[in-house]
């Protein structure tokens, strides 16, 4: 599968995405995220701090996942630049930004990831890195980054849809559950996940079709049961997330013809004690190039910081730290049911 | 066009809620009933899913199969645990049907057959 953009598919622009977001929405007379948040009193939802820098240094990939929120692939080029890491970097140094969140893309395919990561190691920040398991055994170039990571301390967070092959390989490609068993027994061997070792390594749980992750908690019970039983591989936990309505996913809803009830389905499980807690309040994203939004799926679609600051190197918390977040329909994907981030569950 | 003529709607499921508009204290003691029998207790919540899958195929209520199929995977069963679930119901329904020639057996016998 290629991306959205290689194929030439209308869906590759921001504002197409958008837009059927908005059509659909008024098409089911749907209330807007906005009008939602009044309701629950958060609007307009501000930030409560900016404790984490989420940079996606890449949209490069070694894996086409059906569900792609980035539209990431083989075949994307965009890359940050050694400058614009520097210039992140200063942005980390900030007292009161505590962590380092690092996405892509893979983001280990980035020529300057290892120095990004060991620059940040020297600011003794907290350093997460969301790899895709499958990159380790990508090559000679990534073999020994288990090693790379321990050394750091970094936290690794991999996606993995399921605790069995067919509905994995379905999601990210055929053989991707294979690799990613041999990749978590590596970085178990090193001793990520296991108990007590200071090496953190958490799974990364996401629906494989037009349905939201139920329980958090009892669904790391049963990866946690069945990875040990069937793989002997260990993790430490587990954060189920809600599959975004943007980009390959969006495809995916418009060509099975599922939009229509799953938007309706993240609407009817807004939950106000979930949006309370988004990421967006926490989190700053920075784009390859420097551009800064309120998270991720905003860098996707295009939707930039407006404002005095509105580029990495012209970070300044205080005035972040007071914005105003921008919100469009997809918000509903991380306030549904008990809520969504990159860190799990909310509520 | 031909009219449609099911009486099941897909969009229906969605007004289940809506059974209470002409007898709300009713529907609320039956939903809060509901809610308390699917929660997790000495079985778990995907546990009381997979048993309501299984159920409602026995009953053949197309809302309920499409309403436990999305939940049993939303509580992360498998397609095995799933099919196994649906098996069971299928069985003591064939089970429940079989054991009633007993009583043909024993009609047989009383008639010197």
């Amino acid at each position: 599968m290629k991306s959205l953009l290689a194929r030439g598919s209308e869906l590759a622009s921001s504002k197409e995405q958008l837009k059927i977001l908005t059509e659909v929405s008024e098409k089911l007379a749907l209330p807007s995220f906005s009008d939602k948040l009044k309701e629950a009193g958060l609007y307009p939802l501000r930030p409560t701090g900016v404790d984490i820098l989420q940079l996606n240094v890449g949209k490069l990939c070694n894996q086409t996942c059906k569900h792609c929120h980035v539209d990431a692939g083989p075949d994307r080029r965009e890359t940050m630049s050694k400058e614009t890491m520097q210039e992140c970097l200063v942005a980390l140094a900030t007292p009161g930004v505590t962590t380092l969140d690092i996405t892509g893309g893979a983001p280990e395919m980035n020529p300057n990831f290892r120095w990004l990561v060991e620059e940040a190691s020297k600011l003794r920040k907290k350093i997460m890195i969301r790899c895709n398991l499958t990159i380790l055994l990508a090559g000679e170039k990534y073999r020994d980054l288990p090693e790379f990571f321990a050394e750091h301390k970094v936290e690794v967070v991999s996606s993995l849809p399921f605790f069995q092959k067919r509905r994995t390989d379905a999601q990210r490609g055929e053989g991707v559950f294979d690799r990613s068993i041999e990749a978590l027994k590596k970085l178990n061997s090193l001793g990520y996940g296991i108990p007590d070792s200071g090496l953190v390594l958490n799974l990364v749980y996401n629906p494989v079709g037009a349905f939201l992750a139920g329980g958090q908690s009892t669904l790391e019970n049963d990866f946690k049961k069945e990875l040990k039983q069937a793989y002997d591989v260990q993790f430490n936990s587990l954060f189920a997330i809600t599959n975004m309505p943007i980009s390959r996913f969006l495809e995916s809803l418009l060509e099975n013809g599922n939009i229509d009830a799953y938007l309706e389905k993240l609407v009817t499980a807004f939950n106000p004690v979930a949006a309370t807690g988004v990421m967006c309040r926490n989190t700053l994203s920075v784009g390859w190039d420097g551009s800064l939004y309120d998270c991720d799926f905003n860098q996707m679609l295009d939707m930039k910081l407006e404002g005095k600051v509105s580029k990495i190197s012209e970070f300044n918390k205080s005035i972040l730290d007071s914005r105003e977040i921008l919100l469009h329909q997809h918000c509903y994907g991380c306030t549904a049911g008990a809520g969504s981030s990159c860190a799990g569950s909310i509520t | 066009m031909a009219q449609e003529t099911t009486y099941y709607k897909p969009e229906d499921l969605k007004k289940f809620g809506n059974i209470g508009e002409f007898e709300p204290d009713l529907a609320k003691k039956f939903f809060d009933y509901y809610g308390a029998v699917f929660a997790d207790g000495a079985l778990s919540a995907k546990e009381k899913s997979l048993i309501a899958l299984a159920v409602a195929h026995v009953v053949q209520c197309p809302y309920c199969i499409d309403a436990y199929t999305t939940d049993t995977l939303e509580k992360g069963a498998t397609e095995e645990q799933m099919w196994e679930a649906i098996h069971v119901g299928a069985a003591i329904r064939s089970g429940s049907t079989l054991v009633h020639s007993v009583q043909a057996l024993n009609k047989v016998k009383e008639l010197g057959v």
